[in-house]
């Protein structure tokens, strides 16, 4: 191994533009392990407690509730219709320019970038799953509705029993869409500090002064974490959406 | 607010870099991806694969870390194929790199968009033309092409209002578009919240008035159905 990584580093101090060292990409191992679980970690968790804000949000705007709906539908167009990246930088940069930000209790919250992230994925992710729930409670089969009735069943039961479970089944593949939009989102984290893949990537680079090493690890990293949540949502359909199944 | 107000022409110039390198990129969206969809319908096997290939190296790399390989591996390449003919290293600019970049991963998402359009185009009216005698470009032309559009623009629309958002990264490799001039002047001036919440504004203002403007067309292209 050693002598491999040697001949390794001396073809590559040649110069070869071509060259691909592996031994800098295994060198780093525990790092890049540290990367992926923060990268998934950051995702997973941004997407839950999107999900939890997104759900009401979404009844509200299905229902129609007055005010409510109008506010919400303020939230969702600002969050899907600007970057992900400015939505990070107002929160990791702006908030702390606030003394009344600095002298809250949240600040030892927002003075971290690893929760200045989480924030703003949440944010974001709230407002598109937010559509994608809207869309799946809005296509909800009248006679599902009429059933519900005809049982006697109360709004909240309907909702709990009938009209979000249909509603989840349906928007699965966009749901699933959204977790990759996530997990590649979530690569900006790197930008404010967050050794996540990408950080891992861009160390590596930086520390061996090498070009191809870090970044490709990197891409090939997200590839797979990709193709996993793709292979998993497919799975998914396969046991919820079986009635669609052609 | 006066350091913003102060900043104006400067954000301005941000501005019309970022529209712009938006502007190109979808322009070499389009033609990667009416290659790569031509490719997939009707390429043989090479092209095929080719396409596909494309379509899933794009969807499963973030925007950031492709944008990130074409300008430094594609500098190292530069320099590289430089040096082996006898040149001095030449400089990868960041705004072609960006919009290489930006244009290359959109290509593959539009790829989807045009494939899917053209084969919502009905058969027989593709036949009709044969049977008419037509050339093949007039059929494209007269025949496809309207409908082409039609059933391509609201995927199209969906596309160039993802790419916009996605053109705030390019500032990462130093292009100084509207989010890096803002983050730096905003940083400058201790007041990055104000600086940032205008770089949100002008998003907002970009993707409304795309969104209006597609609207428009798409109701345009749909008149008669």
């Amino acid at each position: 191994m050693e002598a491999m990584c040697a001949a390794a580093a001396a073809a590559s101090e040649a110069g070869s533009p071509w060259f691909f060292n592996p031994c800098l990409v295994l060198s780093e191992a525990p790092r890049w392990v540290e990367g992926v679980w923060i990268t998934l970690h950051l995702t997973a968790l941004a997407l839950v407690f999107g999900f939890v804000l997104a759900l009401p949000m979404a009844c509200a705007r299905a229902a129609r509730a007055p005010v409510v709906d109008t506010l919400v539908r303020g939230y969702v167009y600002v969050f899907r219709g600007s970057p992900l990246l400015v939505q990070l930088f107002l929160i990791y940069y702006g908030l702390a320019q606030f003394g009344f930000v600095r002298d809250s209790l949240l600040w030892p919250v927002l003075r971290d970038a690893w929760w200045c992230c989480l924030i703003a994925f949440t944010l974001n992710s709230a407002a598109y799953q937010t559509e994608i729930l809207r869309g799946a409670l809005v296509a909800t089969a009248k006679g599902d509705r009429e059933a519900c009735a005809a049982l006697g069943m109360s709004p909240w039961l309907a909702a709990r029993r009938v009209l979000i479970p249909g509603a989840l089944r349906r928007a699965l593949p966009q749901l699933g869409n959204e977790t990759v939009f996530m997990l590649h989102g979530s690569a900006i984290a790197s930008l404010v500090t967050i050794q996540d893949i990408l950080g891992v990537g861009r160390l590596v680079n930086g520390r061996y002064y090498v070009v191809y090493e870090g970044l490709l690890t990197a891409a090939a990293l997200y590839m797979a974490l990709t193709w996993l949540v793709v292979w998993g949502v497919a799975r998914l359909e396969r046991r919820y959406l079986r009635h669609l199944a052609r | 607010m006066e350091a913003l107000i102060g900043a104006g022409p400067l954000l301005l110039q941000g501005f019309w870099v970022t529209v712009s390198v938006a502007v190109l990129a979808l322009a070499l969206a389009s033609v990667l991806g009416a290659l790569a969809a031509a490719a997939r319908l009707g390429g043989g096997p090479v092209g095929r694969g080719a396409a596909a290939a494309y379509s899933t190296v794009v969807r499963g790399i973030p925007d950031l870390v492709t944008i990130l390989i074409i300008y430094f591996a594609g500098q190292r390449l530069v320099n590289a194929l430089a040096g082996a003919v006898g040149l001095e290293g030449v400089d990868v600019s960041a705004y072609a790199a960006g919009v290489l970049a930006i244009g290359f991963i959109y290509g593959a998402y539009l790829a989807e968009t045009f494939r899917g359009a053209w084969l919502a185009v009905p058969r027989g009216q593709i036949e009709a033309g044969v049977a008419l005698g037509l050339s093949r470009s007039r059929l494209l032309w007269r025949i496809a092409a309207p409908q082409l559009m039609r059933h391509a623009l609201p995927g199209y629309a969906n596309v160039w209002q993802v790419l916009v958002k996605s053109t705030a990264v390019v500032s990462v490799i130093g292009l100084s578009d509207l989010v890096g001039l803002a983050l730096k002047v905003g940083r400058r001036e201790r007041d990055p919240f104000t600086f940032m919440l205008a770089v949100l504004v002008a998003y907002l203002l970009i993707t409304a008035v795309s969104g209006w403007a597609l609207a428009r067309a798409e109701k345009r292209l749909a008149r008669g159905t």
